[in-house]
């Protein structure tokens, strides 16, 4: 059986795409066979920063619609042998996603995947709520800063009350705490909210903390997920958020502002 | 005369966060569910027991709404009455009220006799613990919650109701609903309400959470949403909370906001309640 898990905020724009990416990559990468699907119907984008845009054939809709078979719509990534990934629709629009297609889907997904990692859109409307609805483990992806925090918050209250684990009275679904963007030199002018008030204020363990990073866009550009940077800070944070996914006890990094050495102050890098 | 009052269909209370309640049936296939469910009724209260002059204000009010009154189920309350107010004819009461088209289902807040002259009219008592005997309550009984004055500080622009809960039931007995414990963080969006009794919480309260009892809050945990005790006008209910970083506070009606709150009671372990009008914030 798989493990589905969904990747979501609430807010938009806070990297739960470079996320649902890189962590996909990171479980697929340490062996696990992954899934990750695009829910974002009508806006997609992972399947660009996945860098298989020019593959795509069927799509997630074709599936569900009982258009296509699953194994026609999955693509396989070619760095990873491990990892697939499954576009959404771009003409459709969220109301393409049905309660019943979308668990037969994962159903089917599961019986040949170890993880399905879930890319929600924004919002808390019906999209969201197709993506979380069957999921077993959540990563908020928060952004350092007020209304982010809320929608997150906002968020963890409907995954523990609109879940079908919520639902049927199960085993709540296992919330984990990602904060993207996070600047120290922000934090220290008192510009962005610092590690510790977002877990207070939303009372969740970190999974783990993705620096601010030119490596990000990068690579979103490029269409390789971030986590394959290894000499980036953030593919290396995402690199130790998949290890502590997965039961590893890594301390977090890249939390404090750096030390600029002698020589890069001497050359004002 | 008239208000809405909401009470449970059981003595059960659901919400996403509580537990799903246990199937009475336990067989393969199950003939029936068995579940709770919340209805609002609209409610008679009696001021008076002359039948007489009931029915006239009666035959008024139908005229004026024929429609709203078919067939609809009604509560009679009878804490409006004075002490000592003689006898209710319920036979006279009920045949009235079916004359009107009104399906008279239960009484509340009625002394032990009435209780006993209700139900050999084959009237079901409804929970009366938290409707007030009071004279003071008898004039003006349109709301349930009595509407919040502003805190004493200073009056608001903005008069933030605290809304009475409209789906939620009022418990019937206090014995089954008269404490609630959540152990998991409220989260902004999420309302809890404890019916008729105190609520805990030992976790934190998110921004644009609402916590609501008919009792006492307890919070043990940082409060940043709101919290709104003696909902239904207990005004010797509190708030006891180890954190107050609270949107607004209020006790039976009474409510601060953020900004009307010292900030030297601000972070720290507080009470609130009410002192006459005034709603206080102590250290504790």
């Amino acid at each position: 059986m798989a493990r589905t898990i969904v990747i979501t905020s609430g807010k938009g724009g806070v990297g739960k795409t470079t996320t649902s990416a890189a962590l996909a990559m990171g479980l697929a990468q340490r062996g696990h066979r992954t899934a990750v699907i695009d829910f974002d119907v009508g806006l997609r984008n992972l399947d660009l920063i996945m860098g298989c845009e020019r593959r795509v054939v069927y799509d997630f809709v074709n599936v569900i619609n009982g258009e296509a078979n699953i194994n026609q719509a999955l693509i396989r990534d070619k760095r990873c042998d491990a990892l697939y990934v499954l576009p959404a629709s771009q003409t459709r629009d969220k109301d393409a996603l049905t309660k019943e297609g979308v668990g037969r889907v994962l159903e089917e997904l599961s019986k040949g995947f170890d993880y399905i990692v879930c890319d929600s859109p924004a919002g808390i409307e019906h999209g969201a709520h197709m993506a979380m609805y069957y999921a077993d483990d959540a990563v908020v992806v928060t952004n350092p800063e007020v209304s982010s925090v809320r929608d997150s918050d906002r968020m963890l209250g409907i995954l523990s009350s609109k879940s079908r684990r919520a639902e049927r009275n199960e085993p709540p679904i296992r919330e984990y705490l990602l904060l993207t963007r996070y600047s120290p030199e922000r934090v220290a002018k008192g510009e962005m909210l610092s590690v510790n008030d977002v877990r207070e204020i939303l009372s969740l363990d970190l999974l783990g903390v993705i620096p601010e990073s030119k490596a990000v866009l990068n690579a979103s550009n490029s269409g390789v997920p971030v986590i394959l940077d290894v000499e980036s800070d953030a593919g290396q944070a995402y690199s130790d958020a998949v290890g502590r996914y997965l039961g590893e006890d890594l301390p977090h990094r890249f939390l404090d502002i750096k030390k600029k050495g002698f020589f890069s102050r001497l050359l004002g890098g | 005369m008239l208000f809405q009052a909401n009470f449970p269909e059981l003595k059960d209370y659901l919400d996403p966060m509580a537990s799903h309640p246990t199937s009475g049936v336990d067989s393969p296939k199950p003939a029936f569910e068995l579940k709770a469910a919340t209805f609002t009724l609209p409610v008679i209260r009696l001021l008076e027991v002359d039948m007489d002059s009931v029915a006239d204000q009666l035959g008024g009010k139908v005229d004026q709404a024929p429609d709203f009154f078919r067939n609809t189920p009604v509560v009679i309350d009878l804490s409006g009455l004075p002490a000592g107010a003689g006898r209710i004819e319920f036979p006279l009461l009920v045949g009235l009220m079916r004359g009107f088209g009104m399906i008279p289902v239960g009484i509340r807040g009625g002394t032990d006799e009435q209780h006993e002259a209700a139900q050999a009219m084959e009237l079901a008592i409804l929970g009366d613990a938290f409707v007030r005997r009071s004279p003071t309550t008898r004039e003006a009984p349109r709301q349930p919650t009595p509407a919040p004055a502003a805190a004493s500080t200073r009056p608001t622009p903005t008069p933030v109701r605290p809304t009475p809960a409209p789906a939620r039931p009022v418990a019937e007995d206090p014995a089954v609903a008269s404490q609630r414990l959540i152990t998991r963080p409220v989260r902004s969006g999420q309302r809890v309400y404890a019916p008729g009794g105190d609520l805990s919480v030992i976790a934190p309260v998110s921004n644009g959470a609402e916590l609501m009892a008919d009792g006492n809050i307890h919070i043990y945990g940082p409060l940043r949403g709101r919290a709104m005790a003696g909902m239904k006008g207990d005004t010797s209910a509190r708030i006891f909370c180890q954190d107050l970083q609270a949107e607004l506070i209020s006790v039976a009606g009474h409510y601060r906001i953020s900004e009307n709150i010292p900030d030297e009671v601000k972070g720290v372990p507080v009470q609130i309640f009410l002192d006459g009008d005034v709603l206080r914030v102590e250290k504790i």
